[in-house]
This record gives C-alpha cells, structure tokens and sequence, in this order.
C-alpha cells in the first residue's frame, strides 16, 4: 500500500550530505546511512535505516522506497504523479513507494522549468520536472545495477530489472531492491543517463497506467491534514482587520467592543491592518467585528471602480498613439492590415474574477522567543517563497525558518504570491504575540482582501484578403497589470511583457501570415493574480469568439475555418476533428438549443470544446446542457487524473464565463462571499464528454487547459441560437438579457 | 459582555463537555476545541456546506449552530460515520476518486449520507437537487454523482 507521510519531523539533515553534479547538472546524494524519512508514518520504519541514493529516493532494507515529491498538492494530483514518474524510470514497485514532500531546498527540488523555483503553478509540475525526474529515477535504477553487477561478478549490460528487483537471466539471480539497498554503493559521480537509455512510452508500466492517489483514503475520513487543522501547543488565534482599499493603512482605532470579549488578547497593530488575539477562533472573529477602525487614504485604489476601469481600458485600447509592450510578433501586421482587402474589428471585455479556493487563506507561526527563528504550517504554491517572506519579515537567514507543509484545499493562484502576505502576516502576529499564532481569514476577508484576475478590454482586428483568408491579425490587450504585483522578481525575467495578463495572446499553431499582439499593463493600484487559466482564459475568450465572428462574416462553418487555419498541426487538428465527431457538429439541435466551437493551444497542449446551451430569453439565463472536450496534452502521466482535471477545468470556467464577477466601487470589492459571488453549484454543471487523446509529446500540463474553452464556446452557441453576439464575460443574465432585448429592438 | 459557558452534547456517540462563548458556532468547537477537523471552515453563513454533520441524523451547516443550542443533541462528523473510512459512500469516494483537493468532501459526504438514508435509491434529479447544497471549487461535482450512485447499487 503506497502512503503519504507528512513532512519529516525532524526535516532531513541535508548539511550532512555530499553532493555531486549529476550528468544532468542536477545533484545527486551520496551517502549512506543518513537519518532516516518521514519519521511521522510512526514505527513502520523507526527502527531502520535506509540507503539515501539520491536526495529524491531512500530505499530500505524492507524494500520500502521513499520518494520526494517537490510540488505542492492542491488537487491536481502532483504529489503522486512526480514521484511516478521518477518511479518509472526506476522501475520501482509502485506498491512499495512512500512519497515524501520534498524540504524547500530550491537547488536540490526546485522545478528545472521554472527557473529553479520550488513553485507549483501554471500547470507547470510535470511539464517541468518530467525529464529531470526521469534522469533521477534512472541514475538510481544504474548505480543498482552495477551494485548487483559486483555483487553477482557479470556484466551490466546481462542485467535487468522487474518491479523493484535485478534480475541477470542467465544465471536466473534475482535480488530485490531493499536487499541491494543493505550494502549499495553510491558513486561520487552520477552516472550519466543518456536519452536512449530512458524508457520507451510503451515500455512504461506506471506512466500512463492510473494510480490511486495517495492521499485520496485521506480525503474522504477527514484525515487530510491541510494548515487550518494543525495545532500547535500554546496556540492562540488570530484575526485581521484590513483596509478595504489596497494601501490603506489604519488611522483611528477603537478596540473597546473587543474587550468585552471573554477570550480576547490584544490588538496588534499591521501595517495595513489590525489583528485581533484571542484564545479561541470565535472570539478572535467577534473580535474583529466589534473594532472601528478608520483608514488613512494611502495608495492609488481609492478612486477605482470597476466601470471606470473599462472605461478608461477602453479608451486607451482605441487610441493606437499608446503602443504596448510586444507579445507576439510574425510577419508584418501594420502593413498586411493596410494592404487588406477588408477589415473586421471587435472589442471584448472581462470582469474582475475571484480563486474561491475552498479554504480560506490561513497560517500557523511560531516565532522563537528570541526572534531568531520561526517555524510555519501553511498551504502554500511555493514552499520557497514562503520560507523567504518570512525569513524576510524576520530579517533571518532562509535556514532559520522551519517549514511544514500542508495540503491546500484549492489555489488556483492565489498562494504563489512573491510576498507570500497570509504567511508573513501570521509571522508578525506571533512575533508581537510571543507565542505560536494560528491566523484566520474568514470567506469575507479572503473576498475583501483577495487578489484579483485583472479586467480586461481587448481589441481585435483581423484583416482578410479578397478570398477572405485571414493575412493580417492585432490583438491589443488593455488590463491591470499582474506579474508586476505579484512576482517582481520573476516580473524583471519578462522584461514587462506580462507573462501571466498577455499568455494566451499567442496564436502559435493558427496558420496567419502577419500578426501582432500587443499588451498595455496598467497600475491601477488593485491587487491582481494569477488565477486559473491566468491570461489565456480573458485572450482567447476574445479569440476564439473573434474568429467565431469570421467565419460568419465569412460565411463559413466555424470548425472548417479553424481546420483551415490548423492544416499544418497534426495534433490540432486531430482534436479538432474528434470534438466535432463527438459532438455531431452541423447536426442541427431541438429544443432550443444550440453549439458552439472553441479551440485553444495551451502551452503546447492541445485541446478542442463544444458548449450545447439554451438561453432563457425572459431571464437571459444560459443553461450549458452539454460541454464536450478533447484533450491531447502529450504524455498523459495519470489519465484518469488528467479527465479529473480537464472536469475540474470545465467547471471553473463555466463559473467564469457565467456568474462571477468581482465588481469594486471606490477601492472596495461589493462582493462578500458566495452569495453574492455564485460558483457552479451541482445543478449548474453540464454532463461532460472528454475524451483523452494522449499522444508520445512532452507532457504539456492538464491542470487547468480546458478552462479558457468554456467561455468562447459558450459565446458562439449563444451566436448560433440567438444571433446575438455576447463580448463580455461574465455573461450575466441582466446583460444577456439587455442584449437580446437590443437584438430584438434592431430587427423591429 | 460577552462570556463563556459550558455545555455538554453528544459527539460520534460520546458525551463531550465544551466551555466557549455561547454564540461559537459548532464548527469550531469541533475543530478547534475537539480536533475534529474533518468538518472544515468555508463560508461561515451556510452557503457552501463544508461544514456539514449531522444533528440528530440530519445533516445541517455546522457553522450556522450555536452551540449554547446544541445541549443534548448528537452530533455525528465525518470522523463518526464509520469506523476505518467503511461507509458505503467512503468506499465509493475512493473507487470514483472523487476527490481533488478534498477540503470540501466531508460535507459532501455527510451530505450524501444523509439523502441515502431517507432515500436509498435516489434519482440523479434527486442527487443533483440534494447535493448542490454544497460547493465543490474543483468541480467534482460529476464523480459526486458517480459515487453516490455507485453507493446506492451496493446498498
């Protein structure tokens, strides 16, 4: 039975390894005898002492093999599908495999496609570990081989390996992983791993074949252990009280309703806020309730709102004299537009969008009563980031901050912030409280004090020769600007190209000449984030709606024109292709309803949608019968998890293309929780047809591919059964509504 | 002023005493004065039902119940519904592998539980209208109904 062990009590004693540069420029353990992993299993393994061959795998004399798992688990299924990877190549019994959530050691975990970050976010886990990964689990899998090599005195190449075990055929010897473990020998070196020495796809017997995951028997007996349930000796709570405006600080307070409280502390004050101490979670929140605070007008939000936000977007997305920064660049767009034997031109516009993780934000710290030192339980995306704010706010070496990592119910975004600010803030509160503090955002706070999928005005224009083939393409994408607030160092890498606002603004497998599309990023003083789909949801709404808009005024079938326009990509085209099939594209629907079409590259993966809905016109209601979906996201690691994700997808985008909206007025958000903020419940959700359609690529991510589908899918299906183009999501029933009314008024 | 009392009400089958201000919603004092956190924090005002146990064999929002009311009740949690993660649903969770990041799946279990044992044999209409009580951020909305399904064959 495969386990999840929480993170090491005693951490692993890294300082006391040597490390070598691998072949793959990774480092490779060497040592033996080292403490031993995941001491909290309990007495499975206290008494024995496992061979640590890398810093990614121990194997025990019991034939246990432990396993790190760099990623954070938030759902998508990353604890278990890394570890298999390395598995894979190891050969190792899947049965026999503990994985261990990796320490947050950037240099050893760190994923190799992210700039060495230990930061799980755009779908990003497998893409960017899966060779490293498969090199790790191999080097291991060699210098076990060779071991049995000496052992047996034959040569390398007469052996072979099963589950766990070597085996040399020719004499029929047979030596198990655990029992080599007892006496193996670790180079100094790595040995090299070339690509030819990897599996073949066909050869693999974990990779592509489900596994449970391995926290799953965790998840339906209340076991899971996520940050809001740990508890920690000498713990008190903690609420916050912040300004509602981004840069507000607190100017007045008046505490005194508090301290009628039984169970109230203190106050403390934040720089942004005030916290409320108490001994129990209750009396903190009834705390924060009773304080009147007022705020000092500090930071540029006070005046935001959201219509004036389309407002001026607007304006600057019509006036061409404001140039963006690049996107994307082929041929020569300004000259092909010019030269264009005709021109259709479309504004569409997004609202601001809210993660609505589950739980809401939470952090447990305990600051070491000298200062010098602090340990954290928190859900974060990255492990790095977190040990590093709070180091930060501490003015402590990284090493002095010890970290336990949770699983997250839900992140979407909205923990992978650079400040990591829910972590650091429950640091500065146990800092003053001088004991270990457990922090606790409420629904309203996590809405009132979230970070934001920015709005958005976009501007496409597509120029056409006197065939009406597309030759020229201008996007221009008008939203607040992102990365810049929520990642300044990885911000300075892009160089002010917004690579979470503009991802998607890319037309890399669509087969048009010249094409431009530009971002202007604005600092309106809003918090904003990531959140799923980031960028690629709000773009290719807009261009997979836009080119809905071509193909009528050109007259033909919306498919056929992205067939057109895919002719040279094999694996586009082979979802496009199959999601019409499935969906019986051009047979006409009854019952008031109708299809649309939508087809993404995301990152590399490809994936083709189909939304069935009817609208009712009294309401403007659209229903979503029916969402089928193609995916072909290379190397499918787990499929049924990747089914499970492209479900997950469609859900959340069905959610952001329907009812969500963040709406500020004055600086604030007038939302406040889920009823004023609806997420699809059950009885909103369409009956789905996926199919997986795993081709031998690099693995290109599943975690949230299918999310920007929804939207334009269900714009086109509106178009076909109404005539009524919708270009601005969310498509609220008032606005729908008001759209058909306006729809009608025209014809009369 | 605002002041603690003690009252004394049945947890999974055990009598438990808790002394806490009157109005803290049972949800806390599950979790963070019996460490019973199973039952988790998501909306606070009854609308997403991660929260959810049953009162008396019903299920209901935790988080919306003093517990100054919940003297003498019986109060069954997610860690009370059955020895070793054996219930039917339970069992069925795993085999759909329903959840994602799981945080809501008590509730929805408890909620589940509770529409089987009033009606074994519920429509998807039925499973729908009930469960969507409860939210599900990751969207395993369809796998729920899987499950429940799967779980009522075998009853």
């Amino acid at each position: 039975m495969t386990s999840i062990v929480q993170q090491p009590e005693s951490g692993i004693d890294i300082g006391r390894r040597r490390f070598m540069t691998g072949a793959a420029g990774f480092t490779f353990g060497l040592a033996t005898g080292l403490p031993i992993l995941g001491s909290t299993t309990g007495a499975a393994h206290a008494a024995t002492e496992g061979n640590a061959l890398s810093p990614w795998v121990t194997i025990y004399g019991d034939g246990t093999i432990a396993i790190m798992s760099p990623a954070a688990e938030m759902g998508q299924g990353s604890l278990t599908s890394l570890p298999l990877i390395l598995a894979e190549e190891l050969d190792a019994d899947w049965a026999k495999v503990r994985v261990v959530p990796a320490p947050p050691i950037e240099k050893i975990y760190g994923n190799p496609g992210f700039n060495g970050l230990m930061y799980t976010a755009g779908s990003f886990a497998v893409n960017g570990y899966f060779k490293a990964l498969r090199t790790f689990g191999a080097q291991v899998r060699m210098v076990l081989l060779h071991n049995a090599a000496q052992k047996w005195n034959v040569p390398v190449a007469e052996l072979s390996t099963g589950p766990s075990v070597v085996v040399h055929s020719k004499s029929g010897q047979r030596i198990s992983y655990g029992e080599l473990a007892a006496f193996a020998v670790v180079p100094d070196k790595a040995p090299e791993i070339k690509p030819e020495q990897l599996k073949k796809t066909s050869e693999f017997r974990l990779i592509g074949h489900d596994v449970q995951r391995v926290e799953l028997p965790h998840k339906v007996n209340g076991t899971a252990q996520y940050s809001i349930d740990a508890q920690v000796p000498g713990m008190i709570y903690a609420a916050v009280l912040r300004s509602p405006v981004e840069g507000g600080a607190p100017e007045t307070v008046d505490d005194s309703g508090a301290r009628d409280i039984e169970g109230f502390i203190g106050t403390v004050r934040l720089p942004y806020g005030i916290g409320v101490l108490a001994s129990a979670p209750w009396a903190a929140l009834k705390g924060k309730s009773a304080l009147k605070v007022t705020w000092t007008r500090g930071g540029k939000a006070w005046d935001h709102s959201s219509e004036k936000g389309f407002r001026d977007f607007a304006a600057t997305a019509r006036d061409e004299s404001q140039t963006g920064i690049s996107w994307e660049k082929v041929g020569d767009a300004a000259s092909a537009m010019k030269q264009a034997a005709g021109v259709l031109e479309a504004e569409y516009l997004c609202d601001y969008a809210y993660h609505a993780q589950m739980e809401p934000l939470n952090s447990i710290a305990s600051v070491s009563a000298a200062g010098d030192a602090v340990e954290i339980w928190c859900g974060t995306q990255s492990q790095s980031m977190a040990c590093a704010a709070a180091a930060k706010a501490l003015a402590i070496p990284y090493e002095k901050v010890k970290f336990n990592g949770m699983l997250l119910g839900g992140g979407f975004g909205r923990r992978g912030h650079r400040d990591e600010e829910f972590v650091v803030e429950s640091v500065l509160l146990s800092k003053e409280a001088k004991r270990p503090v457990k922090l606790l955002w409420t629904r309203e706070d996590d809405v009132r004090n979230g970070r934001f999928r920015p709005i958005y005005v976009q501007r496409l224009r597509a120029g056409f020769d006197g065939q009406g083939h597309i030759v020229a393409w201008h996007h221009r994408i008008v939203c607040d600007q992102v990365l810049a607030f929520q990642d300044p160092e990885r911000y300075k890498l892009f160089k002010g190209a917004d690579g979470i606002a503009l991802r998607g603004g890319e037309l890399k497998t669509y087969d048009i000449p010249n094409r431009y599309a530009e971002g202007i990023l604005v600092d309106t003083g809003v918090r904003t984030s990531s959140l799923r789909g980031i960028g690629v949801g709000p773009t290719k709404f807009a261009i997979e709606a836009f080119l809905d808009e071509v193909a009528t005024q050109r007259g033909i079938d919306p498919v056929a024109l992205r067939l057109e326009l895919l002719k040279d990509q094999p694996r586009a085209t082979a979802v496009v292709e199959e999601v019409a099939r499935m969906a019986e594209w051009g047979k006409k629907r009854q019952d008031g309803r109708a299809l649309g079409f939508a087809y993404i590259d995301y990152t590399g993966s490809q994936l083709g949608g189909i939304a069935e809905v009817s609208v009712d016109r009294a309401s403007g209601v659209i229903r979503v019968h029916k969402f089928w979906c193609t995916i072909d996201c290379g190397i499918a690691i787990q499929p049924d998890n990747v089914i499970a994700q492209t479900e997950s997808s469609i859900v959340y985008g069905l959610g952001l293309a329907l009812t969500e909206r963040i709406t500020f007025h004055d600086g604030a958000i007038s939302e406040t929780n889920f009823h004023n903020y609806p997420v699809p419940r059950m009885r909103d959700v369409p009956e789905m047809i996926i199919k997986l359609m795993p081709t031998d690529n690099h693995p290109t991510g599943a975690g949230q591919m299918s999310t920007p589908l929804v939207a334009p899918a269900i714009a086109n299906a509106v178009f076909q059964l109404t005539g009524v183009r919708l270009r601005h999501a969310p498509m609220l029933p008032e606005k729908v509504k008001q759209a058909l009314l306006e729809a009608d008024r025209k014809v009369a | 002023m605002s002041q603690m009392t003690t009252t004394s009400l049945i947890i999974n089958g055990k009598r438990q005493s808790v002394t806490a201000l009157p109005d803290t919603p049972l949800m806390w004092i599950l979790r963070e004065d019996l460490k019973l956190t199973g039952t988790k924090f998501g909306c606070g005002v009854g609308q997403c039902g991660a929260c959810m146990v049953h009162v008396d064999g019903k299920s209901v929002f935790s988080c919306l119940l003093p517990i100054k009311d919940m003297a003498g009740r019986s109060i069954t949690t997610i860690e009370g519904l059955s020895p070793n993660s054996t219930h039917k649903l339970q069992k069925a969770w795993i085999a759909e592998q329903v959840p994602q990041c799981g945080y809501c799946q008590s509730g929805q279990i408890m909620r589940a539980a509770d529409l089987l044992k009033n009606n074994p044999r519920p429509t998807r209409e039925q499973i729908v209208e009930h469960m969507s009580t409860n939210i599900c951020r990751c969207g395993t909305y369809a796998r729920i109904v899987r499950a429940i399904e799967r779980a009522a064959k075998e009853a």
